[in-house]
């Protein structure tokens, strides 16, 4: 089966150019991890691009803890997506979360957000979407919104989950892994990279900071079907240069 | 007076002129010009104001966006952040920029004496730019077409109010009429259990510079000094502590000012330091330099002159996924003339290749033990 990929990440991801085929990313967990030195949240605009692509009917759900509107609109634009029209088109769903509060034993808090995505959801799925993909940037400021209860947050995950395995919907989460490098037994990001199939790091070169590559990024693939009817796990490790208008990968030691 | 009226006419006339908001907009909130010298057009729709620093704003390609978090590691053994505290503050007095000052000390309008005043005319003319020191300045690349266009704001001081960045002379105090205005807010955050109170004051205080559409507005300064210092009653609540910074990057990013916070990292365990500085828009550190270190006087020239050095973490990222990956991220602190706060690009003297780490490698702060010298 002869694919064309767009890049080496969409490669590493099975997402294809034409878009014929089912989302692949339907009923999957990713997590994207990067550090204070090498950010990762290129990974998600550019995954809500391609979820977004007019040759597909895919939502996106969008939890932004960090950034407003004017912010992802503006860089999203320069990769080619419209936000403010896919928002129109209820193609973009973008819940302004940078001043909301979840503390401790409050049951309007994340559970409340829970329904209000869950609604969403079956709104959708009544009419016919084909895939939801919820978007969660970040995890670290969703901790920080609950105060630093941990619990309510891999709860709330938790149910996200159960959106992905009954519904088909993907679940995307940014989480930043230097965080919970010194920590004993970081529940959080353990229990995460437990739930998720694809896991997307992001981290610098070996070598040092430099001008033309940004870093490098390493995908594990749990349970990519080969195409000869057996899956496997599959692991990818590539560079990257980050622009305006897209991401260069290319493998280590070979410039585009 | 009357062009002020001009001004506003101009941009309440644009305002109702303007169509939806499309992404080659400006955003005409606070509209950088000669009338509003504190304010300067950044790439991607930003705005930036000035750090009181010339070398610094020109590293990080203009300035602090508007919008934005600063955020200055500091050496328990040092100042020196101190240095980058008072530049921010008085750059914004002289502009007419209110400023929200919060310290761990019991009096911080004491501290409102040690600012410095912009260096008088004849201060700046003998400034000799040095055509080599001025290729040793590194510029974030993609930043150079603007630095060309702003070429007169850096250089010669005609008068020092209409200067966008001043060179601040650290000897002469700030002119008392400049302290005396209504525009400085000052709080002591030492005897502060609750942090609320202090979230309530900023928000307060950034009800003035909301970021809307066709509103003419100054610019605001928010400078926390040492907010994790122990003197602090909360400063053992982790949580509470993170919180509040989210709660203060979350509004700023929906007002027309600049937060600017100092924190000794050593005080936080090293998860809580990680997360801070992921909160950062821009990110420094300072350290000191010990005074008679024989190895790092053969490593580095003009070791005697250096007060301490600041290194360049991370650069702001508003409306851009491009990264700002600068040509040097470690400065030496100098004092010109013993009054002029300069950033030198760091010239290591020509080490042993098969010894010795370069200092381009590491831009870290995190505890490796394999740390150098140079890398902190």
């Amino acid at each position: 089966m002869n694919q064309r990929p767009s890049n080496l990440l969409d490669e590493a991801l099975g997402l294809v150019d034409d878009g014929s085929k089912a989302w692949p990313l339907s009923g999957r967990v990713v997590l994207v991890e990067d550090r204070v030195e090498t950010s990762a949240a290129f990974v998600l605009h550019h995954l809500v691009k391609r979820a977004l692509s007019p040759h597909s009917s895919n939502v996106v759900v969008f939890l932004a803890l960090s950034q407003p509107f004017s912010h992802y609109d503006r860089l999203l634009r320069k990769l080619g997506c419209n936000l403010a029209a896919q928002s129109e088109n209820n193609r973009f769903f973008f819940l302004d979360m940078l001043m909301s509060e979840f503390p401790d034993g409050d049951e309007g808090g994340l559970v409340a957000l829970y329904g209000k995505i869950e609604k969403v959801v079956s709104s959708l799925l009544q009419e016919n979407k084909k895939c939801i993909t919820i978007v969660v940037d970040d995890l670290s400021l969703m901790e920080a919104a609950a105060n630093g209860s941990s619990n309510y947050v891999l709860d709330f995950l938790h149910y996200c989950h159960t959106l992905t395995s009954a519904f088909g919907c993907t679940l995307v989460a940014l989480n930043h892994e230097d965080i919970y490098l010194s920590m004993e037994r970081p529940a959080l990001i353990l229990q995460l990279e437990y739930l998720a199939d694809i896991l997307i790091k992001a981290e610098p070169l070996a070598t040092g900071l430099a001008t033309d590559v940004h870093g490098q990024l390493t995908v594990l693939n749990r349970g990519m079907w080969d195409g000869h009817g057996s899956s496997r796990n599959r692991i990818c490790n590539f560079h990257f240069r980050v622009k305006e208008n897209g991401v260069e990968y290319f493998s280590p030691g070979s410039m585009a | 007076m009357h062009i002020q009226n001009v001004v506003e006419r101009v941009s309440i006339v644009m305002a109702t002129t303007k169509s939806r908001t499309s992404s080659f907009s400006r955003n005409l909130t606070a509209v950088p010009s000669s009338t509003n010298p504190g304010l300067k057009y950044g790439p991607n729709g930003t705005i930036f104001m000035s750090s009181g620093i010339p070398d610094l704003d020109k590293i990080l390609g203009g300035g602090f966006p508007l919008g934005s978090l600063v955020m200055v590691m500091e050496d328990a053994e040092a100042p020196h952040h101190m240095l980058l505290l008072r530049n921010f503050m008085s750059q914004g007095l002289v502009h007419n920029q209110p400023l929200l000052y919060a310290s761990p000390s019991k009096d911080p309008k004491g501290f409102l004496g040690t600012l410095p005043s912009p260096g008088s005319a004849k201060d700046d003319k003998s400034r000799v730019r040095d055509p080599e020191q001025e290729k040793g300045l590194r510029i974030a690349w993609q930043y150079k077409k603007y630095f060309g266009e702003h070429q007169q704001s850096f250089d010669s001081n005609k008068d020092g109010k209409h200067e966008y960045c001043n060179d601040f002379d650290l000897r002469k105090p700030l002119e008392r009429h400049f302290l005396n205005s209504h525009h400085i807010d000052c709080v002591s955050i030492q005897e502060t259990q609750d942090l609320a109170a202090l979230r309530n004051r900023c928000a307060t205080f950034l009800t003035q510079f909301p970021r809307n559409d066709g509103n003419v507005s100054p610019a605001g300064r928010i400078a926390i000094q040492s907010f994790c210092s122990p003197q602090c009653e909360y400063s053992n609540m982790e949580w509470d502590m993170l919180s509040f910074i989210r709660s203060l990057r979350s509004m700023i990013r929906s007002s027309n000012a600049v937060v600017f916070l100092t924190f000794p990292p050593s005080i936080l365990s090293p998860s809580f330091s990680r997360r801070w500085q992921h909160m950062a828009d821009t990110l420094l550190s300072v350290r000191a330099i010990p005074d008679e270190d024989k190895e790092l006087a053969k490593l580095l020239t003009g070791y005697q002159d250096m007060v301490g050095l600041l290194n360049v973490q991370k650069v702001a990222r508003i409306n851009t996924q491009v990264p700002v990956i600068l040509e040097a991220t470690t400065f030496s602190v100098k004092l010109r003339k013993r009054r002029f706060l300069v950033l030198e690009c760091l010239n290591q003297a020509p080490i042993d290749g098969s010894s010795g780490s370069s200092y381009g490698t590491s831009a870290t702060c995190s505890g490796t033990s394999k740390s150098g010298t140079l890398d902190f």
